[in-house]
This record gives C-alpha cells, sequence and structure tokens, in this order.
C-alpha cells in the first residue's frame, strides 16, 4: 500500500515535471507557476489521504491510488470526439445557449456556447481571462486563496495541475436570469485519465446569479475527477449553485467546494450525487460577515457497488447569519454513504439561526450509512437544531397504497419519490427536478429487472 | 361474495381472531360492532391484506377465489376496498397523482381505458362532490396536514373514485363530528348499491343512525359472540358491551359456533 501511495505520487510528479517542461497559456504565468509549485510541494508532503486521518475514516482512496490516473497532459492522449448529440444528453435545456464545456478537464470553446447570456456576465477559461484586466487581477486575486490547499492531498494535486479552469463573474448589481451551466465532461478515452476541473467564480455586489456545475461521462469507463469550486460572494450578492454529480459508475470523483459570503448575501445550493463508484464532496460555507444566509442541499442515491462521502463544514463567524442544511440519501443494493457536518457558532455569532438535519433511506439490506452531524456552539443567544435518521420504508405506508391497487414495486418506487421530493421541491431549474424524477424512477426501474 | 369460514388470525403471536364464521353477498350492508380489543379492526385488515397479520387456520373465499393467496394489491384491484381507522400520510405525492395511479391500475386489471390526468381531474371533481371536499385538496400531498374528519372524507373519496365490490370501513366514524359523519355516511350510502356490499367497523352505535345495516356482528374475544338486524345495535346502545362479552366467555366454554348470516 505504501510503496503503492509512493509509486503513485511519483507518477503524478513526473506529470508535473512534463508540464513544467512543456507547460503552456496560464501554467507558463509566474504566480501560477509559483502556485502549481507550492501546491506540487504541499501534495508531496501530505500524499494521499489514509484512513487513519480522522476525516478520511471511512472512505478508503486506495483504489485511486492504485489505479494510477494521469492528466492528458502527461498522457499525449487526446480526448475523443465529442458529437453535438452526445453533448445535447448532458445540457441543461434553460443552459443551452450558456454554457462553458470542458472534456477531460480542458475547456472546448467549440463545444460551448454563451450568447444566451447577458453582457457584463464573465465566463471564460483562465487563459482568457488572464489576458484582460481586470479579470487577471481578480483571478491573481482570489484563485487558491478561498480553497485551502494546505491540509488536503487532492486539493494541492488539483491546484499543482491548475490550467483549463472556469472563472465566472458576475459584475455589480447585474440579475442574470439564464443559469450557466459548466459541463465537465469525461471523453472516454480508455487511457485512465485524472481530470482537474477548477472553478473560480465571484458574485460582485448585489448581483444574482444561476450556476449549473455538472459531471459526466461519454463511456463507461475508469477516469479520475478531482475538481476544485470557489466562491466568493460580495456583499448583497445572490447565488445559486446546482451541482449534480453523475459520472461513469466506475469512475472516482473527489471535490473540493468553498464558497465565502458576504454581508447580507444568499447562497443556496443543491447537491446531487449519482454517480461514480466513489466520491467524495468536501463542502465549506464561511459566513465571516453579518447578516449572511445559505442553504445547503444535498441528495444522493446510490445502488450496487457505490460508495458516496460529503463533507461539511457551515461556519458562521458573524452575527446575525441563517444557515439551513437538508441532506437526504437513497442507498440501495450493497451500498454505502458517509454524512459528516460540522456546523460551527464562533464566540460573538449572536443572533446565528443553524439547522441541519440529514436523512437516509436504506432499501437493501446491504446499504450502510454513517452519519454524523455536529454542531458546536461558542456564542450565546442562537437558535441552533441538528438530527440525522436511518429508516426503510414504512411497512404501514407501503401497505397503505397497495391496499389501492398499486402494485407493491410501484409503491415502493412512490414512497422513495415522496423521501426524496423534499429536496428536489426546492429546486428552481425544471430540466434538474425533471433529471431527479427520472433518476428515481430509473434507479427503482432497474431494481425491479435486476 | 366472501365466505369466511374459522379464521383464525395472530399478530406478533398474540391470537386475535379465533374462529370467524361470516357470509356476506352483495347487496348487503354488514355492521361489525364490538368492544376494544374484540378483533374487529384485525378482522378489517385481514381481509384487506395487511402483511403484519398472520392467518394461522380458516379460510376465505371472494368470489371464489382464494382470497388469502391474493397479495394486498391484487385483492384492492379484485374489488376489495379498506377505509383506514387512521389513513397514512404519503408526503411528496399528491392526491390526485396517488389516485389516478390507482385508478388506472384497476382500470388496467379490468381491461378498461387508463384516464390521462386531464380526463382525470374532471372524474375526481365530480367524485368530490360526494364527500363535500375542494379541489384543494387534489394538489396537495395525499394526507399530509389533513385534518382528522378530512383524512376521513379522503378515505371515502377514494372509495367513491374506486368503485369497490367489497368496502371496508374500519372505525371511519372516530374522531369525527356530527357534520362530517353525515357527510361520511352520505357518502357511503350513494355508494352502497344492489351490485356491491359493505362492512361498517365500529365501536359505537352513532354510526349506524346514518348508515343503516341489514345485519349486525358483534366481536368477543375474537369471535362472534351475536348476531342480528338492526336492532342489535340499539339493545347494545343502551346495554353496553358488557352481558354480551360475559354470554361470550360463557358460550366458548361449551365449544358453540357462530352462525354464518347471509
Amino acid at each position: 500500500m505504501i510503496s503503492e501511495a509512493t509509486k503513485s505520487q511519483g507518477s503524478y510528479q513526473n506529470a508535473f515535471q512534463t508540464l513544467q517542461a512543456n507547460g503552456a497559456g496560464p501554467q507558463r504565468v509566474p504566480w501560477i507557476e509559483r502556485l502549481r509549485e507550492s501546491a506540487m510541494e504541499r501534495f508531496e508532503q501530505l500524499g494521499f489521504p489514509a484512513v487513519q486521518e480522522e476525516e478520511w475514516k471511512y472512505t478508503n482512496v486506495a483504489q485511486i491510488v492504485r489505479a494510477g490516473f494521469l492528466p492528458l497532459t502527461a498522457t499525449g492522449e487526446v480526448s475523443a470526439a465529442v458529437g453535438e448529440q452526445q453533448l445535447a444528453a448532458f445540457t441543461y435545456p434553460e443552459a443551452r445557449a450558456s454554457q462553458l464545456v470542458f472534456v477531460d478537464g480542458l475547456l472546448r470553446s467549440e463545444l460551448s456556447s454563451l450568447t444566451g447570456l447577458p453582457e457584463g456576465i464573465k465566463a471564460v477559461d483562465f487563459a482568457t481571462a488572464l489576458a484582460s484586466d481586470p479579470f487577471s487581477e481578480l483571478l491573481r486575486e482570489y484563485l487558491g486563496r478561498i480553497v485551502d490547499y494546505g491540509d488536503n492531498g487532492f486539493t494541492a494535486l488539483n491546484t499543482a495541475f491548475i490550467g483549463s479552469g472556469a472563472l465566472v463573474v458576475i459584475p455589480k448589481g447585474l440579475a442574470v436570469e439564464t443559469p450557466l451551466q459548466l459541463l465537465f465532461l469525461s471523453s472516454s478515452t480508455k487511457a485512465n485519465l485524472a481530470a482537474f476541473p477548477r472553478v473560480l467564480v465571484i458574485a460582485e455586489e448585489n448581483s444574482s446569479a444561476t450556476i449549473i456545475e455538472s459531471y459526466n461521462s461519454v463511456g463507461a469507463d475508469s477516469y479520475f475527477t478531482n475538481a476544485v469550486v470557489e466562491i466568493v460572494l460580495k456583499d448583497g450578492a445572490r447565488l445559486e449553485h446546482y451541482r449534480v454529480q453523475d459520472e461513469s459508475t466506475e469512475s472516482f470523483h473527489i471535490a473540493n467546494t468553498r464558497a465565502d459570503l458576504g454581508r447580507n448575501s444568499s447562497y443556496e445550493t443543491t447537491s446531487i450525487n449519482l454517480g461514480a463508484k466513489l466520491s467524495r464532496h468536501d463542502l465549506s460555507v464561511v459566513m465571516d460577515h453579518e447578516g449572511a444566509e445559505c442553504r445547503v442541499d444535498g441528495l444522493y442515491i446510490i445502488g450496487e457497488g457505490q460508495h458516496t462521502d460529503t463533507h461539511s463544514v457551515i461556519d458562521h463567524k458573524q452575527p446575525h447569519c441563517t444557515s439551513h442544511q437538508l441532506y437526504k440519501g437513497i442507498l440501495d443494493g450493497k451500498s454505502r454513504a458517509v454524512f459528516n457536518g460540522k456546523v460551527f457558532v464562533r464566540h460573538g455569532a449572536l443572533g446565528t439561526d443553524a439547522n441541519q438535519t440529514n436523512k437516509n433511506l436504506l432499501l437493501s439490506n446491504e446499504a450502510h450509512v454513517d452519519t454524523k452531524p455536529q454542531l458546536e456552539i461558542f456564542a450565546d443567544d442562537v437558535k441552533c437544531a441538528h438530527g440525522a435518521a436511518i429508516g426503510q420504508l414504512d411497512e404501514d405506508e407501503l401497505f397503505y397504497l397497495e391496499s389501492r391497487g398499486i402494485h407493491s414495486d410501484l409503491a415502493r418506487n412512490l414512497l422513495t419519490y415522496g423521501f426524496a421530493e423534499e429536496v428536489i421541491v426546492r429546486i428552481k431549474v425544471e430540466s434538474i427536478k425533471t433529471q431527479l424524477d427520472e433518476a428515481v424512477l430509473n434507479r427503482l426501474h432497474a431494481r425491479l429487472e435486476a | 361474495m366472501l365466505e369466511i369460514r374459522n379464521l383464525h388470525a395472530s399478530v406478533a403471536g398474540n391470537e386475535i381472531l379465533r374462529g370467524i364464521n361470516l357470509v356476506i353477498n352483495k347487496g348487503e350492508m354488514h355492521a361489525i360492532m364490538g368492544p376494544n380489543g374484540s378483533g374487529k379492526s384485525t378482522l378489517a385488515k385481514v381481509l384487506a391484506g395487511h402483511p403484519a397479520y398472520e392467518v394461522t387456520q380458516g379460510e376465505v373465499i371472494y368470489e371464489g377465489k382464494n382470497l388469502l393467496e391474493m397479495p394486498t394489491d391484487e385483492r384492492a384491484r379484485a374489488g376489495i376496498f379498506m377505509a383506514f381507522q387512521y389513513p397514512i400520510e404519503v408526503p411528496g405525492v399528491s392526491n390526485a397523482q396517488f389516485l389516478r395511479l390507482a385508478y388506472n391500475e384497476r382500470q388496467k386489471h379490468r381491461g378498461e381505458e387508463e384516464l390521462d390526468p386531464l380526463e382525470f381531474k374532471d372524474l375526481l371533481k365530480e367524485r368530490a362532490k360526494l364527500v363535500q371536499m375542494d379541489a384543494s385538496f387534489m394538489s396537495r400531498s395525499v394526507n399530509e396536514g389533513f385534518s382528522g374528519g378530512e383524512k376521513k372524507r379522503n378515505e371515502i373519496l377514494q372509495m367513491a373514485v374506486l368503485e369497490p365490490r367489497l368496502a371496508i370501513l374500519d372505525e371511519t366514524d372516530s374522531g369525527l363530528d356530527i357534520d362530517a359523519l353525515r357527510i361520511v355516511a352520505d357518502g357511503v350510502n350513494k355508494l352502497h348499491t344492489a351490485e356491491n356490499a359493505t362492512i361498517v367497523v365500529t365501536h359505537y352505535q352513532r354510526l349506524l343512525n346514518y348508515i343503516v345495516p341489514d345485519f349486525v356482528h358483534v366481536l368477543a374475544a375474537g369471535r362472534i359472540a351475536r348476531e342480528g338486524g338492526k336492532e342489535l345495535a340499539l339493545e347494545l346502545e343502551e346495554k353496553g358491551y358488557d352481558w354480551i362479552t360475559k354470554a361470550s366467555t360463557a358460550n366458548a366454554s361449551t365449544n358453540g359456533t357462530s352462525i354464518a348470516v347471509g
């Protein structure tokens, strides 16, 4: 194991050296080069997380280490062609003319379209951003400074391979109705690829926007996505952020998201986890300014052979901030889910309103959940609540539906849908709702055929 | 239509029904009464197919078929309907959606035409008048946030939509005020025809002022202890259940059997 980890670490080091020698564009910009070097150094020190570490107790990444995934830039391979029809399957209709498409980690302008966005909003790759002020300055100010790569080997590794990322800037006071989709697609080259998606979103004062961050695969092969998303909300900004992970069930997905909330800003996020053999999402929402509010929802629906892990931190540092977190999970087959949610209410954060709930529905006897909601309060005059539940479909509810002539399978299906609906109903992008309705139905359908 | 022979049933190892015999013909209205714990709700649930109840002896023949071998949903599609004493809340599933699914399952079973949401809406609107239910209940989740009376009316609405051959009303009167009781009873009476049968399970005679039974069966300790016409309910109202339960114990010790009615 140790030798495998060392070997894999070594292959990333070689890939990094290749990049140092042949890298182009953003990778050649001196400050980015320094950031990448420092991150690589940190990765060499940290290595991959091990199950001995408290934060990784239930999620063993040995398979990722062993597989020896490599970034496209180090393999000399090219992405398989992605046709428009293939792409259409992963595009949300609301974002047909407002999407940036990344294939195997690299921006593909010819597949992207931004004509549906109003003037003023900036959605570009890092190379374009670096070529123009003030965006190059914004990038320099925030990139790598929101998410901390100092304590997470995966985040350090992503930072070391920064290249074709996405910068989104919503200017002051602009309200953008059309959702912007950032689509990260794996092209199925069968080359054991690692992709390092990187996103920086800056919502300026009193702006509002909706972003859909989605991960999909054209094929069903094994690959590794290691994504980092940094979000800054300035005072009074409002952001709706949907994250839909629907990777190939042979793939590995590791992601780290952090949002820093300005005064009276509002961040609403829903994280959907459907795919990947193993997925892990670290999510931090930091409220270091008064009056910020966030809604942090999640839904994971997994089946045979899948493992999903969410570690979230919601940090109330200043007075009068509000956070509502609801994560729901549906597990079938031999699968495992981990939920670890920390809510901190720091000294002086009076008037905090925080609640956190994690509920899990087990559809099989082999499904397993480890849930740990944690509330740490260091302030007075706060309103906080948290709870977790793990259960199975209720016999009386099933009987009720069946007693009306509804087939037992359909009855299970309806009740499962009803369980997920609490999260789905709050989603404001219709086509994501539809996708989830179908995900619940299809998963159960597959179960019936199995 | 229905013949129950020497039915014994247990829940969690406790025998609740200890030899029920009962015959129900179409066009009949039967009342099953009895004190708490006598087994009347258990009988209703066993007929509907609740998985928690185990039949240990006896048989139930429904329209020539062995009812006990049929799964719950199949029984429902074959025309058996139980109105629940405590209707279950189903969050996330709208009343209209739920009823249309159930209705179409039955239509499919009968080889009849299924209805699309718009067609079904018209049917639902018409049937909802029967129990004076507002259209706003249709878009709400099944029974979620309904008052006790609204839940009971919703049960009768389901019955009106599904048009069962055999309806079993389990303590439908419990928790209803007099106005709601009238509405529910009126609905049940209108749905009762010469082609179907109704079993009303109740503790109190009160409901039978509005739904007049052809036969009254009184359960005690898991057996039918006494049977008669509607006047038996009035006698019970006057004397209480004590005289029957005492007689029943004596009866049981002499190994008496209940008489089938039909």
